[in-house]
């Protein structure tokens, strides 16, 4: 029998028995969804958390002031007012700091604002233009704060978005309006793009003001809260360290490290902790996605072995009516074959479909990988080809009668 | 044509071991309509099958035109199924959902016939049978009669040696029965043998020789000498 033949009786057993082939269609597209779709998911909430982390500013180092040391009494960490202005010109100008991209000095303090009948309490940032790429700051209406905002020491001033809706209502335009800090008036220049609250800080609720405004006329000081370095690469962190360590020591005209006025945070350990949270991530997904896999494959095995089952006494009226062994199970085989693909390509459309959907109702980025849909396309059809193989054999196995007289 | 000789089956379930057949031999010549007669339990389904090769005997030797039948692989037997065999089921046992063409069709599409060829024949076959007008009737849509016809039509599309018919007026009313027995006589004219089994005395009576099985033993292999006609 040639196999145009053997193709044209399996697909004709199939549309006969609509509803038993829509029931093998239906377990393996919800097999094959289901894993592509979960799959998806926890892709996209993963990538979510990465970002998250990274728009902290991934090659970031601070460099804060040591505690004050009073008579062997070592006060808090960043009480001292050993870091200024002229440190940062002196990093970013020194020819043996190469592995330092941006350097963004800093001061901030908390303080009440108002504007016309509100108040609230914010954080106020002192920063140069350095600050956006150090930071990973973008602006979603108007402008940041430029080098000639601070060379001039101009009152404006940079909302972000929670202290635009604490101040003027959920999604206002503030630009062109003003802004009370500390008894002086501010306009406002922009408003930053939200980045979401990451821990117990949350960088949506911040004013940023020219750095030489927020030292002269609003904190009355000369000093730097803090120094923001980005490195060039996450590979030359340690470097990095190093390198703006020996040369701020030799600035500071100090030779012993351990009694240094500074202090250099790294972002590794923030990397570190966001890596650890990778694999956890990895690893919930790899359980979610063979745990659907194994449910799908459950179901998929449970609709093939009963349909090809049920057919048994098929099988031996077909032996009886001199069908080879060969035969059956090429049929079967292709039968099982055409049900698997067409189930598996309407599983795909649809996993793809219902993770878009789940994705837009969420607010979470699309993400789809070919490997989830392979591996699940991959499994389901084998386990669909086997069981819808296996109980056909068995069955052609047996002598005609046998299989006819099968309940 | 067909030569049993000291035909045995015996049936394992579990421990116990049942004898269906024990030494059973008779021959059936070309062109002869045997009724094979028994009460339940008396072997005669399982005879059927043997003949039928749809099952093979314990011991025992099975001649089909030549070919000794025990001896032969497993594609040999589906070709002698497919070729030599017309085989009819009390149950009819056509496909469901299927209509009455690709039912007869079935068998000849296992024997490599061109799909044209297969459409002309088996729309011949079953006008041969009265069912002309239903060609197109899937199983479920047909009396019983009517079905055992398709099944009739199906055995004979690929002109067989012989043709086993399994209790075929078992499911059927006694008009219908009727119709079948006339197709069996005409069949039996034209020159096919015909080996039928049956536990009701009038449809046996149509035969031209009955054997009585009892117990998995011939008891009895008698010509009939009141050869019945079917009322047509």
């Amino acid at each position: 029998m040639e196999y145009k033949e053997i193709l044209s009786e399996a697909v004709g057993t199939l549309s006969v028995n609509k509803l038993r082939t829509g029931l093998a269609v239906l377990g393996i597209v919800i097999g094959i969804g289901s894993v592509i779709a979960l799959v998806s998911l926890g892709q996209a909430s993963q990538q979510m958390i990465q970002s998250q982390i990274e728009s902290l500013g991934s090659n970031l180092l601070t460099v804060q002031p040591g505690a004050v040391t009073q008579g062997g009494v070592r006060g808090a960490a960043g009480g001292r007012t050993s870091l200024t202005l002229d440190d940062a010109k002196a990093i970013v100008s020194s020819s043996e700091i190469t592995t330092v991209k941006n350097v963004s000095p800093e001061v901030e303090r908390r303080t009440q604002i108002t504007t016309g009948g509100n108040n609230t309490n914010t954080e106020i940032i002192g920063v140069t233009a350095a600050y956006t790429e150090v930071h990973k700051v973008t602006i979603a209406s108007g402008n940041f704060i430029t080098q000639r905002d601070v060379e001039s020491m101009t009152k404006v001033a940079v909302l972000g978005p929670s202290v635009v809706s604490d101040l003027f209502g959920e999604g206002a335009n503030p630009i062109g309006q003003t802004v009370r800090i500390s008894g002086k008036t501010f306009d406002i220049v922009g408003v930053t793009t939200s980045k979401g609250g990451t821990g117990f800080m949350n960088q949506d609720d911040r004013i940023y003001v020219p750095l030489t405004t927020a030292q002269k006329q609003l904190f009355g000081m000369n000093y730097l809260s803090s120094i923001a370095l980005e490195a060039v690469s996450p590979e030359v962190m340690t470097d990095a360290q190093n390198q703006v360590g020996y040369f701020l020591l030799a600035r500071h005209n100090l030779s012993d490290p351990t009694k240094a006025d500074f202090m250099i945070i790294s972002q590794q350990d923030i990397l570190n902790t966001a890596s650890t949270a990778t694999e956890i991530f990895t690893a919930l997904l790899s359980g979610i996605a063979a745990i659907s896999l194994l449910v799908g494959g459950i179901g998929i095995m449970n609709i093939m072995l009963v349909t090809v089952t049920e057919r048994t006494r098929e099988i031996g009226l077909r032996k009886a009516l001199g069908a080879k062994k060969r035969v059956i199970i090429m049929q079967f085989l292709t039968e099982s074959i055409i049900l698997t693909f067409t189930g598996g390509v309407i599983g795909i459309i649809l996993g793809i479909i219902s993770s878009y959907l789940i994705a837009k109702s969420l607010n979470f980025s699309f993400v789809i990988s070919l490997s989830s849909i392979l591996l699940a396309f991959v499994v389901s059809a084998g386990i669909g080809i086997i069981f819808g193989w296996y109980p056909a054999r068995k069955a052609s196995n047996l002598q005609p009668i046998e299989a006819l007289r099968y309940e | 044509m067909i030569k049993v000789s000291h035909l045995t089956k015996i049936y394992q379930m579990g421990a116990l071991e049942t004898t269906a057949l024990s030494d059973v031999s008779f021959t059936v010549n070309k062109g002869e309509f045997v009724a094979i007669m028994g009460p339940s339990g008396s072997g005669k389904s399982t005879l059927m099958h043997i003949l039928g090769a749809l099952d093979l005997p314990t011991s025992g030797e099975y001649v089909l035109d030549g070919a000794n039948v025990e001896k032969l692989t497993e594609d040999e037997l589906a070709e002698i199924r497919n070729s030599k065999i017309g085989f009819i089921f009390q149950a009819y046992n056509l496909l469901p959902r299927t209509t009455a063409m690709q039912n007869v069709m079935l068998p000849m599409m296992y024997a490599g016939i061109p799909k044209k060829d297969r459409l002309k024949t088996a729309r011949k076959f079953l006008e041969n049978v009265g069912l002309g007008d239903r060609l197109t009737y899937t199983s479920n849509q047909l009396s019983g009669g009517q079905q055992q016809r398709v099944a009739i039509a199906r055995a004979l599309v690929l002109n067989p040696s012989i043709l086993l018919a399994d209790e075929p007026t078992g499911n059927i009313a006694m008009t219908q029965a009727q119709e079948i027995m006339a197709i069996f006589e005409k069949l039996n004219r034209d020159g096919h043998t015909i080996v039928m089994i049956t536990h009701e005395h009038e449809i046996a009576q149509h035969a031209q020789r009955i054997i009585h099985l009892r117990d998995g033993r011939i008891v009895e292999d008698n010509h009939n000498h009141r050869q019945k006609r079917a009322k047509t």
